[in-house]
């Protein structure tokens, strides 16, 4: 245990300061998941230009190119973070390492620059009605038919759909090979002909995702990523990128601190919530937890450091990370008493309704992702051993 | 930057482990205990001469100078093994308060016989955390007077280490006369607490806790976290019981892990415990080098311990079914010392306040 950092480390930390010092004013505001503005696509290419975006990405490719060392990437994270700085991207976290990995060179060569300049954006069509927990199990089918898959079937969850440029997306292939060995990888315009897009309206009152259907959609079979059948194990390594990034333990902190502050603001009959002893001791129940996941998540960091296996403490963090923000959000509206169901654009709002959407938006991101339930089936089987459910038939 | 441990912290905690699973097995525990005595010697004199009983203790005398982080995965593997051998108490809070507060002369005289396993130190410091029954400690004139309960390790302690009601320390032989001391009976019955009832006894003060409690904190926090790391361990013992248990017991022709209400729990257990890990060591770590973070991160390690060692302690016990609450699988020998520690030095309700206290909220 040495939490110092080395003289490069800390050197480092104060050009990401001073960098930001200057130049912080110009990040936009708002969402990063949405169609890129015309300042969203100048602040990433600012940021390529710095390394501090696209950081270990090829310069090939559109990257900054820099030999990989998680922890300065771990401070461009923490210092933009603190100063409330929005930060840039990778292109998409999912697609883009799966290109990288497994994309055959004219595919990389199409996709990752202006994927990483924010100019091409992606969806993921993954889930479909009847394949949520159990998505090896999807129908969208792809016939071959001269050069092209012809695609039909049903897409849903797809967040982004109703902007993207682009999809990612699995589809059987195979239909007599078992189910894991029937899929294929395929990337496709969602401009191609055939593709009608739904948004769907969450509980929030926005739609950040869509059922995507399709209708005979043709599309080049150059257009798959690995070969026909190899699907599954293509998209695995994406859904790994994706199960990392749920759950940000600097998030969990700074929710905190804005709960905090509102305790040191807020009163009941004249009194601030700070000093009410039993939403006090609620607090720091929290607080303990999101320490814990903070620590738990400088000891994974350190180990991808070192090259070694995290083990449980990388299994739990999706569970638990997620959980711990929809308490926070929970918290938060307790607090607020009656001013706690203010939504929308109501008189007297505090924080502009965030913690009620945050309330509703992060149920969802429990259940997305694989949900609570499947988490602790994966840590069950996957990180402790215990044996999986028999199929049906072989329970008598 | 580095959240890890050592090679030579990974050595450590491995060799007492190692000890304490072949000079300290549950039989040898359930003999003692029936028959009503406080501690295996002979495993104490083995892990005195390992240089645990002065892991804190400078080398110059006669210790070997680690850090509450080395001393805090001592008292995860003592907690794991459900080891009854003085350590919180006499290797770690009766130390830091000699070294905080005891004179040059006091610290020469006792920590050596500290390290050696020479002398065994018992603490209280109780009533300064919470008072209850109205019993405290007063010093006048002829001594010091009054109560002290729950004095840790105090029945097998050469010498006591006594907080007095304006949180100055002191020294006292347990043999001095006007000292009587009585065991008190807990559900954990491989720890040892005494009430101490103290009727002038002569006593030699520590000089640097006179009118500044400071040493006195000092000592509670090291204390928390000793008991925290200690649930650490033997929560972390029931929950790999549990899930051997799972794999190998049988209903419905199928072992019970392979249903999910039996695998969650275990996940469950796993998803609270394992980032206790790390609160502990980073507290540990402040402990010694973030002196600003230090009593914060002690208190939220106790507390938060507590909360999620009672959880698995009760999660664990029902994955065992009706073997689990039995004498005779023993469980509930670790489910008590989880239930001992929750409760001394102070309750979660108590130590998340000082918590708040320590971060200026209150």
């Amino acid at each position: 245990m040495d939490l110092n950092y080395s003289l490069e480390h800390e050197s480092f930390r104060n050009e990401v300061r001073a960098f930001l010092a200057a130049n912080g004013d110009k990040a936009p505001t708002g969402t990063i998941f949405r169609k890129q503005t015309k300042e969203d696509l100048g602040w990433q290419k600012l940021l390529i230009e710095h390394g501090y975006a696209a950081r270990t990405i090829p310069k090939e490719y559109g990257g900054y190119g820099a030999e990989t060392d998680i922890l300065k990437s771990y401070i461009i994270a923490d210092e933009f973070a603190r100063q409330g700085v929005r930060p840039g991207h990778s292109g998409d976290f999912r697609l883009v390492p799966t290109l990288l990995e497994l994309g055959t060179e004219e595919q990389k060569q199409q996709y990752i620059a202006p994927t990483v300049s924010g100019e091409m954006t992606w969806c993921q069509g993954y889930s479909e009605p009847g394949a949520g927990s159990d998505l090896a199990s999807l129908s969208t089918k792809a016939v071959v038919d001269g050069d092209d898959f012809v695609i039909n079937g049903q897409k849903i969850w797809t967040s982004g759909a109703h902007y993207a440029d682009m999809i990612f997306c699995l589809v059987r292939t195979e239909p007599d090979a078992p189910k894991h060995q029937g899929i294929s990888y395929l990337l496709f315009p969602m401009s191609t002909p055939g593709i009608e897009i739904r948004p769907l309206v969450n509980m929030t009152g926005d739609a950040t995702f869509s059922e995507v259907f399709f209708t005979d959609v043709r599309v080049p079979t150059s257009q798959i990523v690995g070969a026909r059948g190899e699907g599954w194990f293509v998209a695995n390594a994406t859904l790994k990128h994706e199960r990392g990034g749920l759950g940000d333990p600097n998030q969990a902190e700074e929710r905190f601190h804005s709960i905090l502050e509102m305790m040191k603001q807020e009163k009941i009959d004249g009194v601030r919530l700070i000093d009410q002893p039993v939403y006090r001791d609620r607090l720091l129940k929290l607080q303990a937890r999101i320490l814990s996941m903070k620590f738990n998540g400088m000891r994974i960091l350190s180990s991808s450091i070192k090259g070694d296996d995290p083990g449980l403490a990388a299994w739990i963090v999706k569970l638990q990370g997620c959980e711990l923000n929809h308490q926070m959000a929970a918290m938060a509206i307790d607090i607020l008493g009656e001013i706690g169901i203010l939504y929308d654009d109501s008189p007297h709002l505090r924080d502009a309704g965030f913690w009620q959407y945050s309330y509703m938006l992060d149920l969802g991101l429990i259940i997305g992702g694989g949900t609570a339930q499947i988490q602790k089936n994966m840590i069950g089987e996957r990180a402790l051993g215990l044996p999986k459910e028999p199929k049906p038939q072989e329970v008598e | 930057m580095d959240f890890s441990l050592s090679e030579e912290q990974h050595m450590l905690q491995e060799s007492i482990s190692r000890l304490l699973t072949t000079e300290c097995p549950l039989n040898d525990i359930r003999e003692l205990v029936d028959s009503g005595g406080d501690c295996l010697t002979e495993v104490q004199q083995k892990i005195a001469e390992s240089g645990v009983a002065g892991i804190l203790i400078p080398e110059n005398l006669g210790g070997v100078g680690l850090t509450l982080l080395d001393a805090a995965l001592i008292a995860e593997s003592l907690g794991g093994a459900v080891a009854p051998v003085p350590f919180i108490a006499s290797s770690v809070m009766a130390p830091v308060a000699l070294l905080e507060a005891g004179s040059d002369e006091q610290k020469e005289k006792w920590l050596p016989q500290i390290a050696s396993g020479a002398a065994i130190f018992g603490t209280g410091v109780t009533e300064q955390i919470g008072n209850r029954e109205d019993r405290g400690i007063t010093a006048s004139a002829d001594g010091l007077n009054g109560t002290a309960m729950f004095v840790l390790d105090g029945m097998s302690a050469d010498m006591l280490i006594i907080a007095d009601d304006s949180g100055c320390m002191h020294l006292v032989d347990s043999q001095a006369s006007g000292l009587s001391r009585q065991k008190l009976k807990t559900i954990d019955r491989t720890r040892t607490v005494a009430e101490v009832i103290l009727d002038g006894v002569t006593s030699e003060p520590l000089p640097g806790s006179h009118s500044n409690r400071e040493p006195l904190l000092k000592t509670i926090d090291a204390g928390r976290l000793m008991l925290a790391a200690d649930t650490l361990g033997a929560a972390q013992y029931m929950l790999e019981k549990s899930i051997a248990y799972a794999k190998e017991r049988k209903q419905f022709n199928r072992v019970i892990g392979s249903f999910q209400a039996v695998k969650h729990m275990c996940s469950e257990m796993v998803a609270e415990l394992e980032p206790c890990r790390s609160l502990i060591w980073y507290a540990a770590y402040a402990g010694t080098s973030i002196p600003a973070e230090a009593r914060m991160m002690a208190c939220h390690a106790k507390a938060h311990l507590s909360e999620v060692g009672q959880f698995v302690a009760r999660t664990a016990t029902e994955i065992h079914g009706g073997m689990g609450v039995t004498d005779l699988l023993g469980l509930h020998y670790w489910f008590k010392r989880i239930g001992f520690n929750r409760q001394l030095l102070g309750a979660p309700e108590l130590v998340r306040e000082e918590a708040a206290r320590a971060q200026g909220w209150v």
